[in-house]
């Protein structure tokens, strides 16, 4: 998604520019909040009127939760080798 | 903890909102999100750029800590590969997607509901959020057995605030920095990744 990535590295080239001014810098942070609320509310609201998602909402619980099983396990696993190699001969 | 409740409340009430119709059906029709997201991508930009506590910690980065980080997107990718290829129902380019959320939530849900629909936004919300869970009941357990990266890999993004407290608690402040810098640096890719993966 071509218009999001180049928001974004616009967003971080202003945000570099302008990162002594305190208050411009606060309002744009309490705008990000409400912007992920608003997008979370509207994410409810499509979810809540989608009767494909409601009839199907265990079934879509249970894919969600064996998913993260998968990501964490992975990522332990690949942090342990790290962890042996790299990091634990330099404890005592 | 507070910010999730709140977080969590407002994605409730449009749910409940939106399954007893009580919004105008004019409100549903017209999309007003896809300019609500460019609005929190460019915002989410400043945040970044501006942000010299990030700007300091990654240039703290050496060898050995940046590889940290590398190891759980690595291991994370790894590991929903394999979910993708065990059953049917979620392709790899989507498990990869929902996985490049490490734990943020808020953020990788509305991003990838946007760029893939609803169905799997919600899939990446709530798996995004045990990731959090899971870390938070299972840091001891993680830290005992598969050493003192393990609870910060499980804890992904979420390694640099609501885990944090948890994880320095029982693989030592000594490991804290790295934690931070992990969580730091997922933070702030996870964007970039869900937008190149979908």
């Amino acid at each position: 998604m071509i218009t999001v990535l180049l928001l974004m590295t616009a967003g971080t080239v202003l945000g570099w520019f302008i990162h002594k001014r305190k208050k411009i810098l606060k309002v744009s942070s309490e705008l990000t909040n409400w912007a992920i609320y608003l997008l979370l509310f509207l994410l409810g609201v499509s979810v809540g009127t989608n009767e494909k998602i409601l009839n199907n909402f265990s079934q879509i619980g249970w894919q969600a939760i064996s998913i993260t099983l998968f990501a964490v396990a992975g990522s332990i696993l690949t942090s342990w080798l790290t962890y042996i190699i790299f990091f634990k001969k330099n404890e005592g | 903890m507070k910010g999730s409740l709140i977080i969590l409340s407002f994605f409730a009430g449009g749910l409940l909102l939106g399954m007893y119709k009580l919004i105008p059906s004019q409100f549903i029709e017209t999309d007003y999100s896809m300019y609500a997201l460019y609005i929190l991508m460019f915002l989410v930009g400043i945040g970044i750029g501006s942000n010299k506590k990030s700007l300091e910690i990654i240039k703290s980065i050496n060898f050995k800590i940046a590889l940290v980080p590398l190891s759980v997107i690595v291991g994370t990718y790894i590991g929903v590969s394999i979910f993708a290829l065990i059953q049917d129902n979620i392709g790899f380019i989507d498990a990869i997607a929902i996985g490049s959320g490490f734990g943020y939530y808020s953020l990788s849900s509305v991003l990838i509901s946007e760029l893939s629909g609803e169905t799997l936004g919600v899939i990446a919300l709530l798996s995004n959020i045990a990731r959090e869970i899971i870390t938070l009941l299972f840091t001891p357990i993680f830290a005992r057995y598969f050493g003192k990266l393990a609870p910060i890999a499980s804890g992904g993004a979420t390694s640099m605030d609501t885990t944090l407290p948890i994880i320095t608690k029982y693989i030592g402040s000594d490991y804290a920095i790295i934690s931070v810098f992990s969580g730091v640096v997922l933070t702030i890719l996870i964007p970039f990744l869900i937008a190149i993966i979908l």
